[in-house]
């Protein structure tokens, strides 16, 4: 920094002070300030309650039923002895195949975008088309699944089918959360690597990727909690309902925990409304618990990295 | 770097044991939301006896049902309705054979508010004159229908028109399949409708009779006169008994499985077809729904037996006022 700028600085600096925007903080305007912190405070506590309401409702609800039997039984048409393990396995399992298939191409596409295309009209149109896929609804997704694993690459109506759909679904927000990531490597820190004569790939490898890992893994963890409450695009590509045993392979049928809930809500009798309460309570809890993996890993990656 | 080869080797190894795995004891059944519970239930105890077969069980409504069906790509179709022409001749082409299988009874009942103390009876005419498409806007108070009922507005519950239920009603009220009026509140999920008609003292509203039997304390059921005396004279209230008996006419109707002559080769799908209808008349109850009279199984036991394809309702879709009982009797002669 020159004097020359460091003296302008000073000269702002005082001219800030001697103005009277002091009364910003007081007078009338205080009011306002107030006002709009109460209604920021409140768009915060709304969604919160809501939560707190829905999530206490349900459990209130499922208590009865929480138990470990719920969780290692099978479904049956007595309530009291219905369980969601096949769910529960579906579920993970669906969610282990769709992050193994959309974290590479994901990162890989993020990679390819950020690191090595070169602006234009092409790159342009790609990401036009990357965000606009991320709004598309998941029915669309499998409509698509369905079209092209189940029926043209002729892989049924299987868990393998059902990840790649979801895996689809997920690729925009997987893809715009890494490109976010490698956006905060600063710039400077790959320009010093390019100074010490390493290549574009060993920057990438050892700088760039290592320090964005945090970012890509939020963003990976908190799409893959949205996925696992996806029903319809699950229903579309032909998931099952009643399963009474676990999928042994990646293309076993299967089933998954939303729509096992939405089976026992709309039954008639009231003890498997409780049971969707319970299993509601158990998505959530998934959810929560990728949700805390994500701040975890985070603050794990990023103790590693030193500036 | 070899951490991705790992993963690639490992889904290569889980699909490599896969193929191993697919034998043939395992049973597609796909169809109906009503008839799940039916299906479920069979399969769960069919499980405990036959422990190396597995049967799973989709709901993709009767029509989807059969779209797979008729496709090859499951066993066994659920099916709430009859086939109708046009999946009659999808499986002409799939080249997929079947044997109609009646299951059990399926009540739709007419139901109101708990503290609605004037509709103590209703007739089949007076439910076209409400539920038919002309109606819309027009017949919107009670005193419409009755000029003994009440000056005040009628609200009207009823299942979405993407349900096997709504086709049916609208067949044996309207007399057209799938014609209604549209201002009415619908729902897929009979649980909504329950409760829409429990908070509204002027709701009037059809759906599954097993949906009624759960929330008997916060509605009332409207018994039903469809004007002829030979099932039974006067309103009839829906019950599993006149529902069996066939005099709650034209509310009641038989709901099927569709099993494939192809599958029925395979010694397990035979007899899991078999200990479907064994065990039907205790099953059937517990899951909400009235079972057929005991001569309408063993009837439907030797169709089975006899692998006796197409439907016995010539593939017309909802058809009302059937016995199935003499329906089976007069297909045996």
């Amino acid at each position: 920094m020159t004097s020359v700028s460091a003296e302008a600085d000073t000269a702002a600096l005082a001219m800030r002070a001697s103005q009277p925007p002091v009364e910003l903080v007081s007078g009338s305007n205080g009011g306002v300030e107030r006002a709009f912190r109460a209604i920021c405070l409140l768009a915060i506590l709304l969604p919160l309650m809501l939560l707190v309401l829905l999530f206490g409702g349900a459990l209130i609800e499922a208590i009865p039923r929480l138990s470990w039997d719920f969780l290692t039984s099978y479904p049956s048409r007595r309530a009291a002895a219905a369980g969601i393990l096949p769910a529960l396995v579906g579920s993970a399992g669906l969610m282990l195949l769709t992050a193994v298939m959309a974290i590479p191409v994901g990162l890989g596409a993020a990679i390819y975008l950020e690191e090595y295309a070169k602006p234009g009209k092409v790159t342009a149109l790609i990401e036009l088309n990357i965000s606009n896929l991320a709004g598309v609804p998941s029915i669309i997704y499998g409509l698509l699944g369905l079209e092209v694993f189940v029926r043209v690459l002729n892989l049924g109506r299987s868990l393998i089918a059902g990840a790649a759909t979801l895996a689809l679904l997920l690729l925009p927000m997987v893809i715009m959360a890494s490109r976010e990531a490698l956006r905060t490597v600063p710039r400077s820190l790959r320009e010093a690597c390019f100074a010490l004569g390493a290549d574009r790939w060993q920057t990438l490898r050892q700088v760039v990727l290592p320090m964005c890992m945090p970012g890509v893994l939020t963003g990976v963890i908190l799409s893959l909690a949205r996925a696992i409450g996806e029903t319809a695009p699950l229903i579309t590509i032909g998931a099952l309902t009643y399963v009474a045993f676990l999928p042994d392979s990646i293309d076993s049928p299967f089933t998954a925990l939303p729509i096992q809930i939405f089976n026992w809500v709309s039954r008639p009798q009231p003890e498997f409304h409780i049971n969707a309460a319970a299993g509601i309570v158990v998505l959530l809890a998934l959810m929560l618990m990728m949700n805390g993996a994500a701040i975890w890993l985070r603050t794990r990656l990023r103790r590693r990295i030193y500036w | 770097m070899t951490r991705s080869i790992a993963i690639a080797a490992l889904t290569m190894s889980i699909g490599a044991t896969s193929c191993g795995s697919k034998g043939s004891s395992l049973i597609k059944v796909d169809g109906s939301s009503t008839v799940f519970p039916i299906t479920e239930a069979v399969a769960e105890e069919f499980k405990k006896k036959n422990g190396n077969v597995n049967v799973t069980v989709g709901i993709s409504g009767t029509g989807g049902g059969f779209k797979k069906f008729c496709a090859g790509e499951t066993d066994i179709s659920d099916a709430s309705r009859p086939i109708k022409p046009t999946e009659v001749e999808a499986c002409q082409k799939g080249g997929i054979e079947y044997v109609e299988l009646p299951v059990a009874y399926d009540g739709i009942a007419i139901v109101v508010h708990a503290k609605n103390d004037w509709a103590t009876s209703i007739t089949t005419e007076e439910l076209k004159k409400l539920w038919e498409p002309e109606a819309q806007g027009k017949i919107t108070k009670w005193n419409q229908l009755r000029p003994e009922w009440p000056d005040k507005e009628i609200h009207l519950f009823g299942a979405g028109v993407d349900s096997g239920t709504y086709d049916y009603f609208t067949e044996a009220i309207v007399h057209k399949e799938h014609s209604s009026r549209g201002d009415y509140t619908s729902s897929e999920d009979d649980n909504v409708l329950v409760q829409g008609i429990a908070n509204d003292e002027l709701a009037l509203g059809f759906f599954g009779f097993a949906y009624y039997e759960e929330n008997k304390a916060k509605l009332k059921l409207v018994p039903v006169d469809d004007g002829k005396a030979d099932n039974g004279a006067g309103a009839i209230a829906a019950s599993p008994e006149t529902i069996r008996n066939s005099t709650y006419q034209p509310l009641s109707r038989p709901i099927f499985i569709y099993v494939s002559k192809k599958s029925l080769e395979r010694p397990e799908v035979a007899s899991f077809g078999k200990f479907y209808l064994e065990q039907a008349t205790t099953l059937v109850p517990e899951v909400g729904y009235v079972p057929l009279q005991d001569k309408a199984y063993s009837l439907a036991t030797a169709r089975l037996e006899k692998k006796v394809t197409g439907s016995l309702f010539e593939g017309k879709g909802s058809q009302v006022n059937v016995s199935i009982e003499q329906v089976l009797e007069k297909a045996s002669q």
